[in-house]
């Protein structure tokens, strides 16, 4: 359905029919399941690459000049990259990777490629509010700096972490729906695909709704999850 | 000759920044005699709270040693510096209890650094919980405490090692009036009750006063004084200590009388 040929609200209740639908939900499988594989490797190499940047840095705890700059220059060059411009970049490395420069696969590695220097960048931010004066303090008590890493730096600072990461799989998801367009298939192929170019604007509509729905579950456990640590730690 | 538990020589450090380098510890000389307690009184930027970090080196004096008993802490290795931090304890203004962590596992944090058993440092944490009066507040989270409640849990996490000595950075600066009178109560029990020697860095003359035996005054990275309380207060040397005590006998003389002339 167009809205050059029907109305707003037409198109619009069309587009929670069953046809539109029978087309969007395959597609949103496709979605979750690029969003939620990239997010469990943006989660592990962007704390790992957050942390040892915190850790090579000049008040860290391994403090290592070279490395640390060396890391924060790779970070900053992804990290200027648009999303568009990693997608392209990355697809030669998809094909060396997985044979294959389209589909799902091919785009989470560009989704990795993106999103784990931003969350990279966020880790450190939330690993560096924590108050140095705790830090002291554990030393001072003869804690190697493994412990303070696992037992102090980390939970202190984890409802800001969780805070993070939700920031971060909100952009996978944004990232995913753009990929769609470079042959990841999933919601953004449809957005493109029907929406764009046939004017088939009800299943726009439902890219759109799906799209919002999944950006606020997704804020809301966040949320959530940090908010229930804060409360049970009484800091809020 | 008279022995002394703590001794720190000819201790200097230096601060740099791009612009300027200031030096904070301009050749320090200290001796503390075991369970004592010994204040070192100062204004803001004297260099105070970097000599005392410099006892467990949190900061790393550029020259100069530092010995307790018979450990020369400015000659010890990575390792061997943090066996000997569990025989230092510390307490700080802003308490620096970790908010992540209930009161219990607080406590426990510095026990189970040292390998204790769960058994053991369940009784160890009794005792400590006893001793600063807050068995009732085991479970409770950092974030539920009042500023005295935390300093307390910070002496009970300090004292969990059965330190020899204890350094207090400013611990009472950020207390009110009545709850500074109870954490230098406990101070001073813990001083006698288990003979450990403290070192104790302020900026409030009434803290020293309360709580000391002798008494330090430093200003600009130098000690300019030092001797008994008494003798401080009833015959200052230097300048900085005769400022001090004008200080605070003002305050302590100040009534309405002398209010409405400030007005």
């Amino acid at each position: 359905m167009s809205l050059y040929k029907f109305s707003f609200w037409e198109v619009l209740a069309h587009s929670f029919s069953e046809e539109v639908w029978s087309q969007v939900l395959p597609a949103l499988g496709e979605t979750m399941y690029m969003v939620v594989i990239s997010s469990v490797f943006v989660l592990l190499f962007g704390v790992i690459l957050g942390l040892v940047v915190v850790l090579t840095g000049r008040e860290g705890l391994y403090p290592c000049a070279p490395l640390h700059a060396v890391l924060g220059a790779i970070i900053n060059c992804f990290r200027s990259l648009p999303q568009v411009i990693i997608i392209i970049v990355m697809l030669p490395v998809a094909r060396l990777l997985l044979g294959q420069s389209y589909g799902s696969n091919a785009c989470i590695i560009s989704l990795i490629a993106s999103c784990v220097p931003l969350f990279a960048r966020l880790v450190e931010s939330s690993l560096l509010e924590i108050d140095k004066g705790k830090l002291e303090a554990a030393k001072a008590m003869g804690s190697g700096n493994f412990r303070i890493l696992f037992r102090i730096m980390l939970p202190e600072t984890l409802p800001s972490l969780i805070r993070s990461f939700t920031n971060a799989v909100v952009i996978v998801i944004s990232m995913t729906a753009l990929a769609g367009n470079f042959g990841a298939g999933g919601i953004g192929y449809i957005a493109v695909t029907f929406g764009y170019t046939r004017y088939q604007h009800d299943l726009l509509f439902a890219t759109i709704i799906v799209l919002i729905i999944i950006v606020q579950l997704v804020q809301l456990v966040g949320d959530t999850l940090s908010k229930i640590i804060l409360k049970k730690r009484h800091l809020i | 000759m008279e022995e002394y538990f703590i001794e720190i020589k000819d201790l200097c450090k230096t601060f740099h920044n791009k612009k300027e380098s200031v030096q904070v510890l301009k050749g320090i000389n200290l001796e503390v005699k075991k369970g004592e307690i010994y204040g070192i009184v100062g204004f803001s930027g004297a260099g105070k709270s970097t000599l005392v970090r410099c006892i467990n080196r949190l900061e790393e004096p550029d020259s100069g040693t530092v010995r307790i008993g018979d450990q020369m802490i400015t000659s010890l290795g990575k390792k061997e510096l943090d066996v000997q931090r569990s025989k230092i304890g510390m307490i700080f203004q802003q308490f620096n209890l970790f908010d992540s962590m209930t009161v219990y596992e607080n406590i426990a944090y510095p026990l189970k650094i040292k390998g204790w058993k769960k058994e053991a440092i369940r009784a160890r944490i009794d005792e400590l919980l006893e001793l600063v009066s807050l068995t009732d507040k085991k479970n409770a989270y950092p974030g539920e405490l009042s500023g005295g409640q935390k300093q307390r849990v910070g002496i009970a996490r300090a004292l969990a090692n059965e330190p020899d000595v204890l350094l207090s950075d400013e611990a009472t600066s950020a207390l009110d009036p009545q709850t500074t009178i109870s954490v230098l109560d406990l101070i001073r029990e813990i001083n006698e009750k288990l003979g450990l020697t403290i070192i104790l860095i302020t900026h409030e003359l009434e803290v020293i006063r309360y709580t000391c035996h002798r008494v330090a005054v430093m200003e600009n990275g130098e000690l300019l004084e030092k001797g008994s309380v008494e003798e401080i207060f009833e015959n200052p040397q230097c300048e900085t200590a005769r400022n001090f005590i004008n200080v605070y006998n003002k305050m302590r003389s100040a009534g309405p009388d002398r209010r409405s002339e400030l007005i």
